[in-house]
């Protein structure tokens, strides 16, 4: 058998998802394999499109609040936080000190909880079972303490124009005071389950390196894009809210691998506890919503306002034309991008290895696929 | 060689340790609640499908069948009819229906009510076979309240 032959027999193509269950959602990767290689791997999507920005250009502004949570599921807030702020900017709409602290703190909340899943969900990829257990006895206590003020469990619609629709209580920061103590506990476990540990550390070290260049090139942004050491983060280069009256800081990797995008998200959780407490701190008393007109207007000409949400930079572009109906609403989701380098990351490396990267990656299928 | 032992020595150490995590986990309190044998109690503040407030004074709604919660409603769930009944001064409700299959539990409808009529029910048990199941009856459901 000539060699050619014998190559073309080994090469196979393999549809991992839409149902695999480390695509963590409706992903389809078609493979191009050659035995245990992946020499080509290219994301399909689409298997989950819900028009969302078609119905953001439908209705009027405020129909679009509960939209912004269904997109990214596991860290709504943000999600909300961005619409909000971005009405917020078009109309020129003041928001009462106190609600925008209560905007930070659940907002960090929400991505410890997002972390939180993450972390257990990539240990499941690379095939230990035990850390998610541990990951989601921790997420409770936030979904608990959110559930109470916000009145549902995921898909939150909390924040309102003009500030957030309840105020929170002495139970609430009783709440999170004690949860910011847990889980400053339980890193000792997590580090003795998963950060010493050896087979996750083989699995992780060295495999996945994306090149502070790559980085760039593909406009990856939240803790992937500080994994390759690259210091972004819109909370501290273009601060919105009340960040830059916190202090904190932005963890970076060194070289780029799945270990380094692991310790980034690890130590961001300590750097939202950090963020949540100082605002516990000094969160001022008053009114947490502003008397806003019941039906915005929306003056002509375009807005854009971006977050940080737990996957990275999430920013809202707006055209206005007058009525209270956008005209164009445009949302750029940190996924995406980040999705957006696998067939050049992916080339040559065996197969695991792939499942570990996109693990890594932290992706949410709902929201690229909006 | 020498690199060989030592690298089972640390990896070994590890996965020991891992397990001292987990035999210290089997040991403390459980934490699982065996749902729907045991259940929690839910927050009062929980934000279910909404209902119509029942008025214990007069034992009755407070909506004014004004439409504007089922204007207002970005997914088009909700369905409010009200006729005028000989006699009486207001609009009486003679339909209040919502889609739940279609609501977002995003509570616009119970901010722009005028009358403060609607409230979030602390149904969550919902699980059913049809579609049909979920159109809910909110008018109803409050008639079952009633005294
Ligand atoms: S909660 Fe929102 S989606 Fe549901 S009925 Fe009320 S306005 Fe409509
Ligand atoms: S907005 Fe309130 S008063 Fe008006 S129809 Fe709806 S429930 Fe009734």
């Amino acid at each position: 058998m000539l060699e050619s032959e014998y190559q073309e027999q080994n090469r196979f193509f393999l549809n991992m998802g839409p149902q695999h269950p480390s695509t963590h959602g409706v992903l389809l990767i078609v493979l191009e394999m050659e035995g245990e290689y992946v020499l080509d791997p290219q994301p399909v999507l689409g298997f989950i499109h819900r028009m969302h920005e078609k119905m953001g250009e439908s209705r009027p502004c405020q129909g679009f609040m509960p939209n912004t949570a269904r997109m990214d599921y596991v860290c709504a807030l943000p999600y909300n936080h961005g619409y909000v702020s971005l009405i917020e900017r078009k109309a020129g709409i003041e928001v009462p000190k106190r609600a925008e602290y209560i905007r930070v703190i659940t907002s960090e909340l929400n991505r410890v909880a997002s972390h939180l899943l993450w972390l257990g969900a990539y240990l499941l990829d690379l095939g230990a079972f035990t850390p998610i257990l541990y990951g989601f006895d921790d997420r409770e206590h936030i979904l608990d303490i959110l559930e109470r003020i916000t009145g549902s469990r995921l898909t939150y619609c909390y924040y309102r124009f003009g500030g957030v629709y309840k105020d929170v209580d002495d139970k609430f920061i009783e709440a999170t005071r004690a949860f910011i103590k847990r889980m400053r506990k339980r890193y000792v476990i997590y580090e003795k389950l998963v950060t010493k540990n050896i087979i996750f550390i083989k699995r992780a070290e060295n495999i996945g390196i994306v090149s502070p260049d790559m980085a760039l090139r593909y406009g990856m942004t939240g803790p992937n894009l500080r994994g390759s050491g690259i210091a972004y983060d819109v909370r501290k280069n273009e601060p919105y809210s009340v960040y830059p009256e916190f202090d904190f800081e932005i963890p970076v990797g060194e070289q780029g691998d799945c270990l380094d995008r692991y310790m980034v998200r690890v130590q961001e959780i300590e750097q939202s506890l950090r963020i949540i407490e100082q605002a516990l701190d000094r969160l001022p008393d008053g009114p947490v919503r502003s008397k806003v007109k019941k039906n915005i207007k929306l003056t002509p000409g375009d807005c854009n306002f971006a977050v940080e949400a737990a996957r990275g930079e999430l920013s809202y572009y707006l055209v206005g034309d007058g009525t209270s109906t956008p005209y164009r609403l445009k949302v750029r989701v940190p996924s995406y991008s980040n999705l957006s380098c696998l067939p050049e990351l992916g080339r040559g490396i065996l197969l695991p290895d792939l499942v570990s990267i996109l693990g890594s990656f932290d992706l949410v299928i709902p929201e690229m696929d909006r | 060689m020498k690199q060989y032992f030592s690298e089972l020595y640390t990896g070994g150490k590890s996965l020991v340790e891992g397990l001292g995590v987990t035999m210290k986990a089997l040991f403390s309190p459980i934490v699982t609640v065996q749902y729907p044998r045991e259940e929690i109690d839910i927050t009062p503040n929980y934000r279910g499908h909404i209902d119509l407030i029942l008025d214990t004074g007069k034992n009755t709604y407070l909506c004014i069948s004004c439409g504007m919660c089922e204007k207002s409603c970005p997914s088009d769930c909700i369905k409010v009819k009200g006729k005028k009944m000989e006699g009486e001064k207001k609009k009486s409700l003679v339909l209040f229906d919502l889609d739940f299959t279609k609501c977002s539990l995003c509570g616009t409808c119970v901010e722009v009510c005028p009358k403060d009529a609607l409230e979030y029910s602390q149904e969550y048990n919902l699980a059913a076979f049809t579609k049909e199941a979920f159109h809910f009856d909110i008018l109803k459901r409050l008639e079952e309240r009633r005294i």
